[in-house]
């Protein structure tokens, strides 16, 4: 097995989580969403330590974070950015967003800037269609947008 | 805590319901007066729609305003600001309402808040510049009852949905919430009764397949075991849909007493919601649902003094749309991938932990109450022949009225989409309306007049679904709608069966092929073929269901196909590959907006003449056509 290179306090920390669980794997999928709120993310030393305490093959738990999309093994930007692909969002013009947001950041769906500052998603249907097309960064929804709209919310974010 | 006998549930009824005495009665109201503090109105509330869409464009704030324009008139104690769950009206959102005058406003933004409480509440003059203009006429409109987005719906499922303050159980109890479980735990009806009340009013799944519910409660009745298990399936995976999500954010007391009366009725203890961890709203307000059903002793041990245990735990999906699937449901709240197995064994004999377990989608649950209450035969009177009730359906995409709407099963399409929906958007022409989400499929002109049923829209070669509706106009391209839905269940095969892993891969690619100017007429042979094959030989509801767009589209834009395959165009002008963007020389005024925003630099001239578009450099974004003001960006 890899070293485990976690923080101490976030090893800790997961392994609270486990026993707060049990340590039953049944509680798997709950036990990454917790896990994951830490820092984001679920990396590679992260799901060998839950194996380790869940007592099942690290395998098992990579299996699980890769089959659900959101598990995550990369770390977030700053302003994580979702591009709603919801079929209404779709239908008015979700994929000229997209396309103009990879363009100014340079960044593919799933990948996060050299600076660590944006991130970029897709996801079904935030459910704001009557919005439709929208994105959301962090927490707040953007909506009725065009691709030229995306320069300025770029720019107004530290 | 204050354990419940049903005696008390009753008087709770009677004093909770003389406060929600005010907006029932505006219900009825036919008056059209502006009701006003100044002219003797003793006590007004002000509801603000609390659902997610509403909440994205800051309902919050604009309740937090009103409650402080409400402090500084010194009527706190005459007016009440409400949050209530989804009203619908999405397109038109943030929404508020004026009781007892029923006054609906529109597009409401926070710095309103003001002139409301003091023209309105306080002056009795209604804000007019907030008020719904009917489309028809240009009218301003201020009751909800004669919005004709209104006018033809019956809420049955949506019944409390922006009426109550879901975060309120007595405003649930005072609308005969619990009733129907008091009334089968008191042993008015017995566990067969309920489930032959249920079988009786042909209530049918509304989650996708159609499955009769009662008849599903009746299998898992029937299995002998020590420990069975409720299931509420809240996996709302349907890009578009978002009906059951409105239903938790706007009632979700109707879940719990509906889970617990399936549980009394099957003979299990034990309730699971399984539910998108994407929903955190829906999740807070059940989760606040059910910490006070248990205070009152409506969930937990000996409910309502019978003797029946039960309580609802929550479980989070983690985005996967194959576990709206039952059995992968059931694998993923193990805490495994959610694959789907083979049935039978059906969860009725073997789900949860190889226990028997009953699984139902909001939607369906939430009908639950109501048909105990009413009586099978009342909910069996509306509907058609084989889909009783209503369904709830989400509009959305090229529609002017995008929102959440609830109709009579038998419906036609056309009523909801050029009544209800109130026509397509910018006066454009109707092409397509996109039922059953990624497993369903696109219905033409010809559909209109088809009432909407279970049975019927399969025939017409798509499918209910969980009740998504995407109407499409003449600039959407069909070819790259169904490539679309392929795109996405491409992504969410979960890869166990090669008809669905591979089949649909190779689908997409093809699709893509065609997008691209590179198809050929043979491919068009090869989708109908491999779509039908996977069809036939899937294992599970996601891969059987998944070419459904593709032969839709197929049949009835298989012109559009011919046209990329052939003469290498499409007819929408949306498939980029296809493109040419040019500037018309005879009305370009120079004016160099275009070339300004040009994220490509592709657009040369000099300032008052005529621009340039470098086809070479061109990466059709369709920039300039959406930044020239006179016209002159030419697609083709």
């Amino acid at each position: 097995m890899a070293e485990i290179k976690l923080a101490c306090n976030i090893v800790s920390q997961v392994e609270a989580i486990c026993d707060k669980h049990n340590n039953d794997p049944g509680e798997l999928i709950n036990i990454l969403h917790e896990a994951q709120s830490l820092q984001g993310y679920i990396p590679e030393e992260m799901q060998r330590l839950i194996a380790a305490k869940l007592g099942i093959p690290a395998s098992k738990v990579y299996g699980v974070v890769t089959f659900y999309t959101f598990f995550t093994m990369t770390p977030k930007g700053r302003h994580p950015i979702s591009v709603c692909m919801g079929t209404a969002c779709y239908v008015r013009g979700a994929e000229k967003i997209l396309d103009e947001l990879k363009r100014r950041l340079g960044i593919d769906v799933g990948e996060t800037t050299p600076d660590g500052k944006f991130s970029l998603d897709c996801l079904r249907c935030v459910g704001a269609c009557g919005l439709a097309p929208v994105i959301m960064i962090g927490e707040k929804v953007y909506g009725r947008l065009q691709a030229a709209d995306i320069k300025n919310i770029l720019d107004e974010l530290e | 805590m204050t354990k419940f006998t049903i005696s008390d549930l009753e008087k709770l009824r009677v004093s909770a319901a003389a406060n929600l005495t005010l907006r029932e009665s505006s219900n009825t109201l036919t008056s059209g007066i502006c009701c006003s503090l100044s002219t003797g109105t003793p006590k007004m509330q002000i509801l603000v729609c609390g659902g997610t869409g509403c909440k994205a464009s800051a309902s919050h704030t604009i309740a937090d305003n009103l409650k402080s324009a409400i402090e500084r008139e010194n009527a706190g104690d005459r007016v009440e600001v409400i949050t209530t769950g989804c009203f619908g009206f999405c397109e038109k959102g943030p929404v508020v309402k004026i009781i007892p005058d029923n006054t609906f406003y529109v597009h409401v933004k926070p710095e309103d808040a003001d002139e409301i409480v003091k023209k309105h509440i306080i002056g009795g003059e209604r804000v007019s510049r907030l008020l719904y203009t009917d489309p028809k006429d240009g009218h301003a409109v201020s009751d909800s009852k004669h919005i004709d987005f209104y006018r033809k719906q019956v809420r049955i499922a949506l019944r409390n949905c922006g009426f109550i303050d879901p975060e309120n159980i007595d405003e649930y109890i005072a609308r005969d919430g619990y009733r129907a479980l008091a009334e089968a735990l008191s042993g008015k009806r017995s566990r067969q009764d309920v489930i032959d009340e249920i079988k009786k009013s042909g209530l049918r799944g509304r989650g996708g397949g159609g499955f009769p519910t009662g008849l599903k409660w009746e299998l898992t009745a029937k299995e002998k075991s020590d420990i069975k298990y409720v299931v509420c399936n809240a996996d709302e995976g349907d890009p578009g849909a978002f009906m059951d999500r409105s239903i938790m954010e706007g009632d979700p007391n109707s879940i719990i007493e509906a889970m617990t009366i399936c549980g009394y009725a099957i003979g299990a203890s034990k309730g699971l919601v399984y539910i998108r961890a994407e929903y955190p709203l829906a999740i807070h307000r059940l989760r606040v649902a059910i910490s006070q059903a248990e205070n009152y002793g409506l969930l937990g041990k000996d409910i309502l003094g019978s003797g029946f245990d039960f309580d609802i735990e929550i479980r989070y999906g983690a985005g996967a749309f194959v576990c709206g699937e039952e059995t992968a449901l059931i694998h993923s709240m193990e805490g495994k991938r959610g694959e789907p197995t083979l049935k039978p064994p059906f969860p009725a004999q073997s789900g949860y932990k190889g226990k028997p377990t009953n699984v139902n989608n909001v939607e369906t649950l939430a009908n639950v109450p109501v048909i105990l209450q009413r009586g099978a035969e009342w909910f069996a009177s509306i509907g058609t022949e084989k889909s009783k009730g209503t369904k709830v359906f989400a509009l959305a995409g090229k529609i002017n009225n995008v929102g959440l709407i609830e109709v009579p099963m038998g419906t036609t399409l056309r009523e909801v989409i050029y009544e209800i929906g109130g026509g397509i958007k910018n006066g454009k022409k109707f092409k397509a309306v996109q039922t059953g989400g990624p497993s369903g499929g696109c219905l033409t002109e010809k559909h209109l007049d088809t009432p909407i049923d279970f049975d019927n829209l399969v025939a017409a070669g798509s499918m209910m679904g969980s009740g998504g509706m995407i109407v499409m106009d003449e600039d959407d391209c069909m070819v790259s709608v169904a490539r679309f839905y392929l795109d996405f269940t491409v992504e969410e095969s979960c890869g166990k069966c090669v008809p669905c892993r591979i089949g649909n891969k190779r689908l997409l690619e093809i699709l893509n092929k065609i997008t691209e100017g590179k198809g050929t007429m043979d491919d068009l042979k090869m989708l109908e073929t491999l779509g039908r094959t996977i069809k036939d030989t899937a294992l599970c509801g996601l891969g059987q269901t998944s070419p459904n767009p593709v032969l839709s589209t197929l049949e009835n834009f298989y012109d559009e196909y011919v046209a990329h395959v052939k003469k290498k165009e499409c007819p929408a002008k949306q498939c980029k590959a296809l493109l040419t963007y040019a500037i018309n020389p005879v009305k370009c005024m120079g004016c160099n907006l275009c070339a300004k925003h040009c994220p490509a630099e592709a657009i040369v001239g000099t300032t008052r003449k005529p621009h340039v578009i470098i086809q070479e450099k061109c990466i059709r974004c369709g920039m300039c056509l959406s930044r020239c003001k006179f016209n002159a960006i030419v697609v083709c």
